[in-house]
């Protein structure tokens, strides 16, 4: 039974897990920019700008991102009346990825502050005494190190997002869950299967495993300094 | 002239007054020590003397130029300050050193950022980097770390990092190189080694101030001792003089205190 069903089944959760693919690069490549913005704001000199944002990291992190889903999706055409994102899998796409990446700049934001404060005054202050200029002492002395300190806490998070992704199935965006879910419903003949649900875990799988490798490859390369 | 003019150097943080009044001057190929109880105002006064803090009052002269006046409104540039640093050096009591760095890099770093604003730079990149280089081994050399100049810091001691700190400082050739309770951070089996190094820098006439809690080693090396109380000067002069015939009562007991611990 399964494997006649896997020649249909197969093809479509491949293409479900492109999308969820596409989702999980999009928010990574968004959120890792954006979470610095947002860290340099929550460290700014200006209290207003600092209080501000704060606030809003702390809304960000504080609620459900399923929930922040459904706003960013159905808020502008509901409230407003005015529908940005359009019908249709490209606009499911761009507000999930637009939820993606708010939600997970923050998360960033907090561990690139993390990975900044853990740097010792020291450092600056040697620096600032040998004459180097603050974009020296930056880019020379402390990024190194701050990504050192960043790596273990940013993998964790990379590996969530991954199966975050799923919760874009709330606004039935075509990922692998979509996908895998479709054949219960039915679709191209199939219909009341659970199994092909239950495999879209080895994707996931899968995926994590060669990402872990990848992350803990380059922990082992900044392991030379302490 | 005088190498270095300290002159009414007053500092505060918030209502605290942390240096009240410091003047002081010291001469090329002199060794200064200062001592004094912890919260003193020892370390504020390097920290000011390396523009990582900035006096609220007062001047600092080196070699007669003003690089620092509190009376003049005009603010320094980055740029300014860089270059005015620059006579000075300073040790850190916790080395301070690029984690990321070999020692060899460590002593190499400042100078090769700061060759790239030569003028020659692009043309003879190759020769100046070679230059540096040798400078850079000749330094780790005379600290007696020919052996260790491809570990990264976290592979060496204490007294050997201090020592890799100690040439980084030296690479660029400061007026006068300052150092922090250079030892206070070492196990005393250590202290030994980082001493003798600061001592020959001493014979071979290196303009320094060393802020130490070492009372023996500030009467043998230093030229010039002055002990400083509540972020004032209390007493300077000879160290022969000031160790054995003080003529402040409070001196006499600090280096009482200080001799009933050493026992």
């Amino acid at each position: 039974m399964v494997l006649e069903q896997l020649p249909i089944v197969i093809p479509a959760l491949n293409v479900g897990f492109i999308q969820t693919l596409k989702l999980f690069l999009v928010t990574l490549l968004g959120a890792v920019p954006l979470g610095l913005l947002i860290c340099l704001g929550s460290m700014s000199r200006f209290r207003v700008l600092k209080s501000i944002v704060r606030f809003f990291v702390w809304i960000i992190r504080g609620s459900p991102l399923m929930i922040q889903l459904l706003i960013i999706y159905y808020f502008p055409g509901l409230v407003w009346h005015n529908p940005i994102w359009g019908g249709g899998e490209t606009g499911r796409f761009s507000a999930a990825a637009a939820a993606f990446i708010i939600n997970y700049a923050c998360y960033f934001s907090e561990i690139y502050r993390g990975g900044i404060q853990s740097i010792p005054v020291g450092q600056e202050e040697a620096g600032l005494v040998l004459g180097m200029k603050k974009s020296q002492i930056f880019f020379k002395v402390k990024l190194l190190q701050m990504i050192k300190a960043i790596v273990p806490p940013m993998s964790n998070e990379i590996i969530t997002l991954v199966k975050d992704t799923s919760l874009s199935r709330i606004i039935a965006l075509q990922e692998i869950i979509w996908a895998g879910q479709a054949f219960m419903k039915g679709s191209q003949g199939i219909s009341g299967a659970i199994w092909p649900l239950f495999f879209t875990a080895v994707y996931y799988l899968i995926c994590n495993g060669i990402l872990t490798l990848l992350l803990s490859k380059l922990e082992k390369r900044l392991s030379f300094f302490q | 002239m005088h190498i270095l003019e300290v002159e009414n150097v007053c500092k505060s943080f918030g209502t605290t007054r942390i240096l009240k009044n410091i003047s002081f001057s010291m001469d090329k190929g002199e060794t200064l020590s200062i001592i004094g109880s912890s919260g003193s105002g020892k370390t504020t006064l390097l920290r000011c003397l390396n523009f990582l803090e900035h006096p609220d009052q007062g001047r600092i002269l080196v070699n007669g130029n003003a690089i620092f006046d509190a009376s003049e409104n005009r603010k320094k540039t980055d740029a300014e300050i860089r270059k005015d640093r620059l006579h000075f050096g300073l040790v850190f009591q916790s080395f301070n050193l690029f984690p990321q760095y070999t020692a060899l890099q460590n002593v190499m770093l400042a100078m090769e950022l700061l060759a790239r604003e030569r003028s020659d730079y692009k043309a003879d990149k190759k020769r100046i980097h070679q230059e540096i280089e040798e400078h850079a081994v000749s330094l780790l050399a005379d600290m007696g770390l020919s052996d260790r100049m491809q570990n990264y810091p976290h592979q060496l001691s204490g007294g050997q990092c201090q020592r890799v700190a100690i040439a980084r400082a030296l690479a660029l050739e400061p007026d006068i190189l300052c150092f922090d309770e250079p030892t206070s951070a070492l196990d005393p089996e250590l202290t030994g080694e980082v001493l003798r190094v600061i001592r020959s820098l001493a014979e071979k006439d290196t303009t320094m101030i060393i802020v130490t809690h070492e009372m023996a080693f500030a009467r043998d090396v230093a030229d010039t001792v002055i002990f400083m109380d509540d972020g004032a000067i209390l007493e300077q002069g000879d160290p022969q003089k000031v160790f054995s015939n003080p003529s402040e009562e409070r001196t006499r007991q600090f280096l009482t205190r200080f001799r009933d611990q050493s026992v």
